[in-house]
């Protein structure tokens, strides 16, 4: 009898010792971050074989829902969950939801202005009044004032936005809403908005490519779209007031700038952050982490994950053209890690 | 023939006994109307499904806008007011623009490749026609990005407004993106439906209504055109009808060319928005359920739009089969 109860519980043992070896986690969100996600899931993979991370880049809406929906282990989003979301999450699944910054992304004016081919500087009532409409022509005071010896044409100028929903979108009105007062009462910020004028294209392809055939023309594209097709962009005038290029490093220095006031749950905008060098169209994307976990195999998996990712991880992001995480945030999030239960 | 028999197995008496059914089975016929009924059943099983499942997930919206989702011109997820009205109006006019262009065209080239064009060219020309059917509709899209848009623009876009820029419809800047660009998209997108079935059907009139024709002294246009054609007409119209519902719910093709701004103007030049490239657009990152329900009360809207089309269609068959031709 106790041989049987013991052989049985050696079974049991390395029942629970297999489920442990095999872990398989499904996550599901946000697309821009998705190229560095999946390097990092399949670095991950290739040292911990026992570990597999499956990703679905179905955007952050849908990343989202799934995670509430209770289909996902984990979810990922370029904009943070808001305060009825996270509730609704809460009454659905009886535990919180943490977020964790994984890279840092960034957005930056292009422009199709023929004959002009200098690089342009743009203050933030520039960009705003052009978005808004208010500002219509290429030679309004407000863009030449910033522009001295560019002599500018007395045209119309053509706005492009995004069509669909994006992050990209979010950034950017983020940051106009941010800057503009008037922006924030007409349009607001948002993955999809309310565009007081302009053009949609869809995606950042749809986009550069409209730009490109429009001349007069100015949109908004990612940093690392207009990197890696070599995409001239303008600079943008940061919170203390320097013109700024977007750069990889301005993007990280924005994000150093954002962390001493940076809250617990990270869930912060770091668009028009403070700091000479902070560029000011810049944000986070997050891992949405559910803060109980019951299964502990899939527990310590994702545990596991997170730290490698804030920490060695990050040695893959510049391959890819994503900005590190600076270090403040990094430290921050590593104590933050044992909130997941 | 089939039909019948079948029909008088199922007024047999109920008294004939598992025996006699069984020997039916045997003979086949009861399992071909079996299969074939549950196919049949298929359809009106999806068909219905669809709906339900459109009519359940659009309950918020529905409840907090009524009829008004019809005809508000708003779209604002920030504040959370939608309105369909844009949508609708992008969407029946981009149709009605591709079908004006390309109803003409495809009518008049099917005419030409069954009547007139040698059977060697016309089967050829036929092949490379299913073809491009074939196309996936981005490939069009962005046959449309980079030849058409910039074509509107500096070329078709000017000669139109020199001639007709007095018309309330051709005012207005000219982007390049549009009504009338995705009005021209979907044309290419659809002439191929509509030479290929027209084709198809003109082919099928009957050797001796021709011969008919000419025997009495027409021409080969006239018989052609006062009695091939007007034989074929149902089938044509078939045709335009298929072509019409893919320009409704075009989606790809559409958004990347028509400039996605939710607005209603009478310019054909102004950019515009479809019900399909809204869903498309903004689907995946909507958050929150009033978002959520408001995209897909639009996706009803559109299948509400299609099943009025295609209910005049019927219609204006039915009207127009009277006046001779084909019975």
């Amino acid at each position: 009898m106790r041989k049987l109860a013991f052989s049985m519980l050696l079974v049991l043992c390395l029942a629970s010792l297999a489920a442990a070896q095999n872990v398989s986690l499904n996550a599901a969100g946000a697309t821009f971050p998705y190229p560095i996600y999946s390097k990092w899931f399949d670095a991950y993979h290739s040292q911990h074989s026992n570990i597999q991370i499956n990703y679905q880049s179905i955007g952050s809406g849908g990343g989202i829902r799934q995670l509430t929906a209770g289909t996902v282990d984990f979810g990922a989003s370029d904009m943070p969950m808001n305060d009825d979301q996270i509730k609704e999450f809460q009454s659905k699944n009886g535990s919180g939801i943490l977020h964790f910054p994984t890279v840092l992304g960034a957005v930056v004016p292009m422009y199709n202005i023929p004959k002009v081919t200098a690089e342009l500087k743009f203050t933030q009532k520039a960009l705003a009044g052009i978005f808004l409409g208010t500002i219509t022509k290429w030679n309004d005071p407000e863009i030449t004032k910033a522009n001295p010896g560019l002599s500018l044409p007395k045209d119309d100028i053509v706005v492009v936005h995004r069509s669909d929903g994006s992050g990209t979108t979010f950034i950017w009105t983020d940051f106009l809403s941010k800057v503009s007062p008037e922006w924030k009462s007409k349009a607001g910020s948002g993955t999809s908005i309310n565009w007081p004028v302009g053009l949609g294209g869809k995606g950042n392809e749809g986009v550069s490519g409209l730009i490109k055939q429009t001349p007069d023309s100015i949109g908004y594209v990612e940093l690392i779209y207009a990197l890696q097709n070599s995409i001239e962009f303008g600079d943008v005038q940061n919170a203390n007031g320097k013109f700024l290029k977007a750069s990889l490093g301005g993007v990280t220095a924005a994000a150093a700038g954002a962390a001493k006031s940076m809250p617990d749950d990270f869930r912060v905008s770091i668009t028009d952050a403070a700091g000479a060098d902070a560029y000011p169209i810049s944000s986070f994307t997050w891992l949405l982490i559910p803060q109980q976990i019951k299964d502990p195999a899939k527990r310590d998996a994702i545990k596991g994950f997170l730290k490698w990712m804030i920490t060695d991880g990050q040695g893959y992001n510049e391959g890819l053209a994503y900005a590190k995480l600076p270090k403040p945030v990094v430290d921050k999030e590593l104590k933050a890690i044992s909130k997941v239960q | 023939m089939s039909t019948a028999s079948t029909t008088f197995e199922h007024a047999a008496p109920p008294n004939a006994g598992p025996r006699a059914f069984i020997q039916r089975l045997r003979q086949g016929d009861e399992i071909a109307h079996i299969v074939t009924l549950i196919f049949a059943a298929g359809i009106l099983l999806i068909t219905s499904l669809l709906v339900y499942e459109l009519w359940i997930n659009s309950t918020l919206s529905r409840h907090q806008f009524g009829l008004n989702f019809l005809w508000t011109q708003t779209w604002d997820p920030i504040s959370g007011d939608f309105g369909a009205l844009p949508f609708i109006y992008g969407t029946l006019v981009t149709s009605i623009v591709s079908l004006v262009i390309a109803v003409p065209l495809g009518v008049a080239a099917a005419v030409f490749l069954a009547e007139l064009a040698p059977r060697k060219l016309s089967d050829g020309i036929a092949f490379l026609i299913d073809l491009l059917a074939a196309v996936p509709s981005v490939i069009y899209g962005l046959l449309g990005i980079f030849i058409v848009v910039p074509l509107m623009r500096t070329t078709i876009g000017p000669v139109i407004k020199s001639v007709l820029g007095e018309l309330p419809i051709f005012k207005g800047p000219n982007y390049g993106v549009g009504f009338l660009t995705a009005g021209i998209v979907l044309a290419i997108m659809i002439v191929p439906f509509i030479i290929s079935v027209s084709r198809e059907v003109l082919l099928t009139v009957p050797r001796d209504q021709r011969e008919a024709a000419l025997g009495l002294g027409a021409t080969r246009w006239e018989a052609t055109w006062k009695v091939v054609v007007p034989w074929a007409r149902t089938g044509i119209m078939g045709s335009i009808f298929l072509a019409l519902a893919r320009a409704l719910g075009e989606t790809m093709a559409v958004t990347m060319v028509i400039g996605n701004d939710p607005k209603i103007k009478a310019s054909l030049f102004a950019p515009g928005y479809t019900i399909a490239a809204v869903i498309a657009n903004e689907f995946t990152e909507a958050t929150g359920d009033l978002y959520l329900n408001s995209l897909i009360e639009l996706g009803l809207v559109l299948f509400l739009i299609t099943f009025i089309l295609n209910g005049l269609a019927r219609l204006l068959i039915v009207a127009t089969s009277r006046g001779g031709g084909h019975p």
